[in-house]
């Protein structure tokens, strides 16, 4: 922290130890090379950052597959003893995993009792959403790319930066402490409805609000340094519409993450009142608990809870898909050496769904008897939030025709991510309609619709950035052979564990049902048109082999991610012959990134410009005359 | 490695980068603030008729607290200003107005909530309601084994409705005496604190999240009014921007009160 004199950008204070590329060196009172701690714990390096984020992440991704994987289990085999994980299972959560004995009383095995589903089912939304897709999506890959892409050193506020990391950690310590305490973690799913929320007698329901008011924080904070930095540190000649499209898309999620989140900081902060300070915020007058009539004041309102849940959880959906789907516009202009198909539609197209994305959150809420005017604005709102979104998926679309297509794995996640988020996206207008809504409210048809979007969506998309950015942070080119045995692997996996799902729900299987609908079937009038076929019920075996084979199909994944860092094929710092400015610093970047000044002079996508001398034209370059823009 | 615009504007964008992110940190605190107020409409439109209290907050010390947040704004913008003409004097006079105005606020604020924490709500045996601020329980008071009396300043209703609406001519016209009650004769005691009833609990809530961001308006006022002489001597321009960043939060949360007096001690 020197001296007043600004110039953009400051390349050339030059660091006064040479060679020194690593870390933290290049100010002026720190000469000396920095210890580990400083260097991956708390560093202010955007680049360190985005790594560290998008290593948590992924953890706690594979963590929430291994909850789910119990789930699908339990589901499949309701009762049965948990193979392989029982004992562990038992050893960690204690009598959550019940004992299941023989006539004999020899002790078979454990297996998962309702209430550990529950938790299970509530940490495994929670954890995939805010721990998982999140982080990745927008903190580890905004983080590492966004400065890179538009010419700036680092993001603007890089302590603030550090803060954001570390609240993020610490509420992912929260959370995961709450599987251990007496009546283990939060139940009452991800969307922690009131009063359930509130009269289960755990006080995980506490350390997932604590948890998430960490979360929020950690995204406020990182929300704020990423508007700043797009705002203020784009490099000379980097207009707007300059800019890659994967950084508008992280620009209007920001926007999201700062408006529509404190909101559920509010109603979380209200839950805690109502759950440590007993006042009945979201508790109505005459509330009985077990038959007995609770000890409150009562005059609260369960919709106000999810009224402000939801007026974050929706705007959160396009915070899990839009940088998902700013990675599949630059793979895809990349690969098909050609400039991306209506850029201005697509900047109009994401700022519009991120305007809209904040008044239709109602549409989840259809069956809370709120209204039948409210629901039919909701019901327009959602009908006109398909059309951006259809707009950009066309957009993807037409990028392709005409295109001399490359295929390699990041290519490939991007093209496998156009089908399945289209499955997606046209199977959620159903449930935007109230009529069919009514019906199809809470069944696993929502489970298949939601998971379509962000599982073989969003993730894949997310595993084509990965492949596509490796070579910029270590040097080297993950496998291809195994990653493409990694993307067709999910690919089919994914498919047969999420289409059946579709069925098992328009035959009426309600999701949040610990014996898998068992009872619920038998309970129902046996060959009634609403009955549960027993066809319906064996789909859930089949789920459960295609999950587990989904799990297995991850591990080329994980070992080739790992191995590559120090035996993939060496790359050089533009690999995939990319225009855009991420590609133009060396490899790994330093600290402080660029060697020199960029001047940018061109739009993103210049693929194949007639006359050039290569089929892409770089879109910066070091400037001809630096000091000619000030 | 130096961030650009630290310190001066960018010329395109007109602002430097942290004014900007304070900007965009109060545009997150509005939607915060404005979940809270949602949530009070929503709880005040439901609350069933004639349940939602009425006159039960000092307009006077309500009306105090809003000037010493006035004047401390006005402080805030003056220490500004002598940050600008570059008079490090004036700056420490003025802020230290604005410090002792904020404490002289959270003093009365928590005199108001002790205010409330010793007034209680008696639900008698006999189906009526005692109410007023604890004098004194006796030495053997216990509500649990039915033992000994508490004595309270206030008065005794037959109606719950009628403790709701302080400001109607009865509540005005009523006599407020010490009234002795046995434990025996207690059916259920609470005070107003924040599980009285959703009124106590929003206001509690919003005051308190308020009372935070004033602490913290302080702490952060404090550091720059106590530590800031370094950076005043070697980087004026800098600490200026940061007293004007601190300052444009601190009229932020001056503002939430200028919303939140009304809301509550008003109506």
């Amino acid at each position: 922290m020197q001296s007043n004199v600004q110039q953009f950008p400051p390349f050339r204070a030059q660091p006064t130890v040479p060679d020194d590329h690593s870390g933290h060196g290049h100010d002026a009172h720190a000469h000396a090379e920095p210890n580990f701690w400083q260097k991956y714990i708390f560093s202010t390096d955007h680049k360190v950052i985005g790594i560290q984020y998008g290593f948590m992440a992924l953890c706690f991704m594979l963590f929430g597959f291994f909850l789910m994987l119990l789930m699908r289990w339990q589901i499949a085999h309701p009762g049965v003893p948990v193979p392989v994980f029982g004992p562990l299972l038992h050893l960690a959560v204690g009598d959550a995993a019940s004992a299941v004995k023989d006539q004999a009383g020899n002790l078979l095995g454990y297996c998962i009792t309702p209430e550990l589903y529950n938790s299970f089912g509530a940490m495994h939304g929670t954890i995939m959403v805010f721990l998982g897709v999140v982080p990745l999506a927008f903190a580890a890959f905004g983080n590492y790319v966004v400065p890179l892409m538009i010419g700036a050193p680092d993001m603007t506020f890089p302590r603030i930066n550090m803060a954001s990391f570390h609240a993020f950690f610490l509420g992912g310590v929260v959370m995961l402490v709450s599987f251990f305490i007496p009546g283990g973690a939060a139940q009452a799913g991800w969307t922690s409805y009131s009063p359930l929320a509130t009269t289960i007698p755990t006080h995980g329901q506490a350390f997932w609000l604590v948890g998430m008011v960490l979360l929020i924080t950690s995204s406020l904070l990182g929300a704020v340094n990423f508007i700043a930095t797009i705002i203020q540190l784009r490099a000379p000649g980097m207009t707007w519409m300059r800019l890659p499209w994967f950084v508008w898309a992280q620009f209007v999620t920001a926007f999201i993450l700062l408006l529509a989140f404190p909101p559920l900081e509010a109603a979380g902060v209200l839950q805690l009142m109502d759950n440590l300070a007993h006042t009945s915020f979201f508790l109505p007058t005459g509330l009985a608990v077990g038959g007995q009539l609770a000890d409150v004041s009562g005059g609260g309102s369960p919709l106000l809870w999810q009224h402000l849940f939801w007026f974050l959880g929706h705007p959160e959906v396009y915070v899990l898909i839009l940088p998902a789907m700013g990675i599949v516009i630059e793979v895809i202009a990349n690969n098909t050496r050609k400039p991306i198909w209506g850029y201005k539609s697509l900047v109009y197209s994401v700022l519009f769904v991120g305007f809209l994305s904040f008044i239709v959150w109602a549409h989840h809420m259809y069956l809370t008897g709120m209204g039948q005017k409210i629901a039919t604005f909701f019901q327009a709102t959602t009908m006109i939030i398909s059309i951006p979104s259809v707009i950009i998926l066309t957009c993807m679309f037409l990028s392709l025709w005409g295109g001399s297509i490359r295929i390699n794995t990041p290519m490939l996640f991007a093209l496998g991510f156009l089908p399945m988020f289209g499955i997606g996206g046209l199977t959620g207008l159903p449930l935007g309609l109230a009529a069919c809504d009514l019906y199809l409210h809470d069944t696993y048809y929502i489970i298949a619709h939601f998971h379509y979007v962000v599982a073989p969506g969003t993730i894949f998309a997310l595993f084509a950035g990965v492949y596509f950015w490796f070579p910029k942070i270590t040097g080297r080119k993950m496998n291809e052979f195994w990653g493409r045995v990694h993307f067709w692997c999910s690919l089919v996996f994914m498919n047969l564990v999420f289409m059946p799902m579709f069925a098992q729900g328009i035959k009426g299987m309600l999701r949040r049902m610990s014996d898998g609908a068992v009872n619920y079937s038998a309970a129902r009038v046996p060959n009634a048109i609403d009955a549960l076929p027993g066809s319906v019920m064996q789909l859930n075996g089949w789920i459960l082999w295609a999950a587990i084979a989904l799990g297995i199909a991850q591990i080329p994944f994980i070992i080739n991610l790992f191995w590559s860092i120090n035996h993939g094929e060496k790359v050089g710092s533009n690999p995939w012959r990319a225009t855009t400015l991420d590609w133009q610093t060396p490899t790994p970047p330093p600290h402080g990134n660029f060697a020199e000044e960029q001047h940018i002079d061109r739009g993103p996508y210049e693929y194949s410009v007639p006359g050039a001398a290569e089929d892409f034209t770089p879109q910066g370059g070091p400037a001809k005359n630096p000091t000619a823009h000030h | 490695m130096e961030i650009p615009y630290t310190v001066q504007n960018r010329p395109d964008t007109g602002i430097y980068n942290a004014k900007l992110g304070i900007w965009l940190f109060l545009a997150s605190e509005v939607m915060l603030f404005g979940g809270l107020f949602s949530a009070y409409v929503l709880l005040r439109v439901g609350a069933e008729p004639g349940m939602w209290p009425h006159g039960w907050l000092n307009v006077t010390l309500g009306t105090v607290n809003t000037l010493l947040l006035a004047l401390s704004a006005i402080t805030t913008l003056l220490a500004w200003a002598a940050c600008k003409v570059r008079d490090f004097t004036k700056f420490k006079i003025f802020h230290a107005c604005t410090i002792l105005l904020a404490l002289t606020f959270l003093g009365i604020k928590s005199y108001e909530y002790h205010d409330k924490l010793i007034h209680y709500e008696i639900a008698l045996t006999d189906g009526r309601f005692a109410d007023g601020h604890l004098v004194e329980e006796s030495k053997d008071f216990d509500l649990a084994k039915k033992t000994g009396t508490v004595t309270l300043h206030g008065r005794i209703v037959e109606d719950r409705r009628d403790l709701m609406d302080l400001r109607s001519p009865e509540a005005q016209a009523a006599k407020l005496d010490e009234v002795t009650i046995a434990a025996t004769d207690i059916k259920k005691m609470g005070n107003y604190g924040p599980r009285h009833n959703t009124f106590t609990a929003i206001y509690f809530t919003l005051t308190g999240l308020h009372a935070l961001h004033i602490l913290g308006g302080t702490i952060v006022i404090f550091y720059f009014w106590a530590f800031g002489g370094a950076m005043w001597k070697t980087d004026p321009e800098r600490f200026t921007n940061r007293i004007e960043v601190s300052g444009l939060f601190w009229h932020f949360v001056d503002l939430v009160w200028i919303f939140l007096f009304p809301v509550l001690y008003l109506t």
